[in-house]
């Protein structure tokens, strides 16, 4: 094979292994902040510590799930001795009762970090419900 | 228990050490998180173009395509243009099938004894090395094109379809991908393979093991942080997103792991041109496979030939016609 066709190829290689440099060229995307709603401020606090709450909070919800849809046990107890009823979007203590408004919570890390939950084809904001 | 892999696997295993104590221990975030990473892919690059250039450079002075089926003949005769392809067309549809489908691992055989007094030798199609094969080195894809989540925002529509498409079985929470599934047991078929089939082991060095288990380990601790200790996802894609930007930043919270995650996925792009992970790049210089086989209908003529000085017979019969006359042998020219 002549040397200027591999040479070529070998351009177009390292430019798209470089892919993620140049389409980031001038931007510097930062990390969203997700708005802790006024409810949930007057709470004081997450079920968990708001660290392992960031990086386990999907399965605490599949914890939460399964309790409810297989052992039909609706209550939570944390560490520290509160009761929560177990419920991703149904009254005021579960996940979107206390974080009102889903798009400025949930969502905000969920399009930065490529998440599609699947869980809003069925369970819905309470405030979509009063619409 | 035989030390050519053993010697990688500890290998491994030191480097998950290295990185993981010196985070945990040391603190050396901004080494292994943003120095280790960018010295990797530098090292990637110019390995690889070195590489390349260097088998680019190199002489083919011969036509060695190897044929697979009916060569072009007379104009009865079917040819078979893709496994034994004349054209430029034929080769391209060859090297495509070669690179996309490892159509020539496809024909893997197996040569055994039977094992009864006649013991004769036959040979049988082997399909499992590239079945193996093929799922493994599509899932690897799939799954580092999903990590271009960390390095794009906002992240591509290709990827979240791809994304979507791998976790489509909806089990479990956080979604199970089918890519990391079928990444670890392809990795553990082939490395089992290698270690228990006597004929495989014999010609097995510990560089054909080293890839194996860094690649096992890699796939370990990313699925383990997925499923098993969870780590902060956007904290993590904070500290990959200031390396692409350079803006580099280390978040606060990610633990250990992590860190090992990153510095053996380092280690193993700046080993992909030390290695014979190098095929990845070499398939497409394969001089068996990239050249039409047209050997007797173009004249090739070797490149560096140069003009010989040569001494014909009649030159030859000038130098010494009174000789040969005198001796009686037979002259073309006589005077
Ligand atoms: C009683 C109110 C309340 C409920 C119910 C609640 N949270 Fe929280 N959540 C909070 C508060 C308050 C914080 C902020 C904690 C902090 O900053 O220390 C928080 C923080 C978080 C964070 C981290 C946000 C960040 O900025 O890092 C996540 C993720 C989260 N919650 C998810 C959930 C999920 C999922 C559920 C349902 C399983 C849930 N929360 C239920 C009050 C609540
Ligand atoms: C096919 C529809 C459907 C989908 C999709 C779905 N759920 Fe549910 N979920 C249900 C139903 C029905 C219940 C039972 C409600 C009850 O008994 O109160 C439920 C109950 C729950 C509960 C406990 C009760 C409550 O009020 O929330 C949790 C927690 C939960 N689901 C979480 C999730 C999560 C997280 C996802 C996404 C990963 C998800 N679900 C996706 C239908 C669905
Ligand atoms: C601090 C940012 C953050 C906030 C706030 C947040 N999430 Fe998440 N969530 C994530 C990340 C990151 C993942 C993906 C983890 C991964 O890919 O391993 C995730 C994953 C999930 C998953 C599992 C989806 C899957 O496909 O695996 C569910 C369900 C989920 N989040 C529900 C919620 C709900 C409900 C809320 C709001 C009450 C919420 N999250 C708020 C960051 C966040």
């Amino acid at each position: 094979m002549s040397k200027n066709a591999i040479l070529t190829g070998l351009v177009i290689f390292i430019l798209a292994v470089l892919l993620p440099f140049w389409v980031n060229l001038g931007g510097t995307a930062a990390a969203p902040k997700p708005e802790i709603s006024a409810r949930a401020k007057a709470a004081g606090r997450c079920i968990l510590d708001k660290y392992d709450m960031r990086a386990d909070h999907m399965q605490l919800l599949g914890k939460w799930r399964n309790s409810v849809v297989r052992h039909s046990n609706r209550l939570y107890k944390t560490a520290d001795g509160k009761v929560f009823t177990m419920s991703l979007s149904t009254g005021k203590n579960s996940c979107l009762g206390c974080h009102e408004g889903k798009e400025k919570f949930c969502d905000k890390c969920h399009n930065y970090a490529n998440v599609a939950p699947y869980c809003w084809e069925c369970h819905t904001t309470p405030k979509e419900i009063n619409q | 228990m035989n030390q050519k892999y053993l010697v990688p696997l500890a290998g491994v295993f030191l480097l998950f050490l290295v990185a993981y104590t010196g985070v945990e221990g040391a603190g050396l975030q901004w080494l292994f998180g943003v120095v280790v990473p960018y010295a990797a892919l530098l090292a990637f690059l110019a390995g690889f173009f070195y590489r390349v250039m260097g088998w680019a450079s190199s002489a083919v002075p011969f036509r060695i395509p190897t044929t697979c089926g009916q060569a072009k003949s007379l104009p009865w005769i079917k040819q078979n243009w893709v496994d034994d392809p004349d054209t430029a067309g034929g080769v391209f549809v060859r090297m495509l099938t070669e690179i996309f489908l490892f159509r020539s691992l496809f024909r893997n055989t197996r040569a055994a004894f039977h094992r009864n007094e006649k013991n004769r030798l036959s040979y049988s199609w082997e399909i499992f090395l590239w079945v193996g094969a093929m799922a493994f080195h599509y899932s690897f894809l799939v799954v580092i094109l999903r990590h271009l989540r960390f390095f794009t925002s906002p992240v591509p529509g290709c990827v979240k379809f791809l994304t979507k498409m791998d976790g489509i079985l909806q089990i479990g929470l956080p979604e199970l991908r089918i890519s990391g599934v079928v990444l670890l047991l392809a990795v553990f078929f082939l490395l089992l393979r290698r270690i228990f089939d006597a004929k495989v082991s014999y010609i097995s060095q510990a560089a054909d093991y080293f890839p194996l288990f860094l690649i096992l380990a890699i796939a370990g601790t990313g699925i383990c942080m997925r499923y098993f200790t969870r780590v902060d996802i956007i904290g993590v894609k904070e500290l990959t997103m200031g390396l692409v930007t350079f803006h580099p930043v280390i978040p606060k919270g990610v633990g250990g792991l992590f860190y090992a995650h990153v510095f053996m996925v380092s280690i193993l792009f700046a080993y992909i041109p030390n290695s014979k992970l190098m095929h990845m790049g070499g398939i497409f210089l394969s001089p068996t496979r990239n050249m039409a086989n047209n050997n007797r209908a173009v004249r090739h003529i070797n490149p560096w030939n140069y003009p010989v000085k040569v001494h014909t017979y009649e030159e030859y019969e000038d130098d010494f016609r009174e000789k040969m006359i005198e001796a009686g042998l037979p002259v073309d020219k006589k005077e």
